[in-house]
């Protein structure tokens, strides 16, 4: 949910010069701050009388490292995102989806689902107006799970915490199962299960054109303004989340994890992803818990697969979809990606 | 001159809330009359082809979708 002009940053528009000046202030404060992470960290924990000995001091420390961290990669990343999220609406993706064949259209509606403005509330709507203006089914659903599953909240968490590595096998098994899962839908020809008043809207009644194309100034503002509500929204989630993490990485004894959410525990992955369903929250809150588990001696395959749960498997979209979608049509759908992250867990469990 | 018909499209989320408010306000402080209506049956979103919530739609024609519009662009509907 991001839109061109929904925020105004001041009474006049700035100007993309005033803008660019912005922007190099904000990078070179950015980069300058990003390379003292640890010294601030450092100097904080001495400053209060603390070591990092001590269980208290080493919490501390993890908040204090964590937190500036997370929250300048997310700031950066987000601006950068909602930019080109100005290039890719709504709009424009189901143009580029429509008519396309199954396999490329899956492989490219996967792809599209990275970086186009999604919100669940928005789904139904979006999913019925892909599928008539002739997008298949299957390659909806790929767009469909691959938009909140793969986005870049998720990703930036990843990469701040565990390094580019994790990051980069999150957005390819996350793509993989998005594209697959889609593939398998689309090949069992469930349009039948669609509620009937879906299959009745037309195509052709949606090719409305509204807004113009956005200039530069229009794109940065769009920018800060997904940086001001996507931050704004889940700065308390990852304070709780790293608070939590750093309690956890203070206090909770090495390996006490391994023995239950360990790699040689096999029931660890289907346990997780079934844990995940009923939970319902947002990448941020999520990642620091997971970090902290992962530093106990959880497996990351398993950790991973709860969390891709947790984002792509929630209960509350399933009641949403429940007004477009049959009840088999919504079983097949989270059969398919149930399955799907299972292998994902097992394979990471596997490989790392 | 008639009162302007409004409709806000949206499934209840909280930026359908916003723009309401927002949409009210701005005609309040113009002076305009409108009769504003809020849209959550989503048979009846689909049927102005509105893919992103929230829209708003006067006079039986989309103007906005995706999103809370901004104030600037309210004003200019009045």
């Amino acid at each position: 949910m991001n839109n061109l002009s929904q925020f105004s940053l001041a009474k006049t528009p700035a100007s993309v010069g005033q803008w660019l000046l912005r922007l190099f202030i904000a990078s070179v404060a950015w980069f300058a701050a990003y390379s003292q992470l640890t010294a601030f960290a450092d100097w904080l924990v001495q400053a209060l009388g603390l070591s990092r000995q001590t269980p208290f001091g080493e919490a501390v420390h993890f908040f204090f490292y964590d937190t500036p961290k997370v929250l300048l990669l997310l700031t950066g990343i987000v601006f950068v995102m909602g930019i080109v999220q100005t290039f890719f609406a709504p709009e424009r993706t189901r143009a580029l989806l429509s008519g396309k064949r199954v396999g490329v259209g899956n492989l490219l509606a996967a792809s599209l689902g990275i970086v186009t403005p999604f919100c669940s509330c928005s789904a139904v709507p979006l999913f019925i107006g892909f599928l008539s203006a002739g997008v298949p089914l299957g390659v909806t659903f790929s767009f469909l799970i691959s938009a909140p599953m793969v986005n870049e909240v998720a990703l930036v968490l990843l990469f701040g915490m565990f390094g580019w590595k994790v990051a980069a096998l999150y957005l390819v098994m996350g793509l993989l199962v998005a594209i697959v899962a889609g593939f398998v839908i689309g090949k069992l020809n469930m349009e039948r299960y669609l509620e009937d008043w879906v299959l009745k809207i037309q195509a052709g009644q949606v090719d409305q054109a509204f807004g113009d194309r956005p200039g530069w100034v229009a794109r940065f503002d769009a920018g800060w303004g997904h940086v001001r509500e996507i931050v704004g929204k889940v700065w308390p989630y990852i304070f709780a989340g790293i608070a939590l993490g750093a309690g956890i990485h203070g206090y909770v004894p090495e390996d006490f994890m391994a023995s239950f959410m360990g790699r040689d525990v096999w029931w660890a992955v289907p346990a997780a992803v079934l844990l995940g369903v009923p939970m319902y929250t947002n990448a941020a809150g999520i990642i620091p818990i997971v970090e902290a588990l992962i530093g106990k001696g959880a497996a990351l395959g398993t950790v991973l697969a709860f969390m891709m749960s947790v984002i792509a498997l929630s209960a509350p979209e399933m009641i949403i979809l429940r007004k477009a979608l049959k009840p088999t049509l919504i079983a097949t759908f989270a059969g398919i990606v149930a399955t799907g992250i299972l292998l994902v867990g097992y394979v990471f469990n596997l490989v790392l | 001159m008639t009162a302007k018909n409004i409709k806000v499209l949206g499934t209840g989320c909280a930026n359908c809330r916003n723009t309401i408010a927002l949409v009210e306000n701005v005609a309040k402080e113009k002076g305009v009359e409108v009769a504003l209506e809020k849209i959550e049956d989503l048979q009846q979103i689909m049927s102005y082809g509105v893919m992103s919530t929230p829209g708003v739609v006067i006079d039986g024609k989309v103007v906005h979708a995706g999103g809370v519009p901004a104030r600037n662009k309210v004003e200019g509907w009045f």
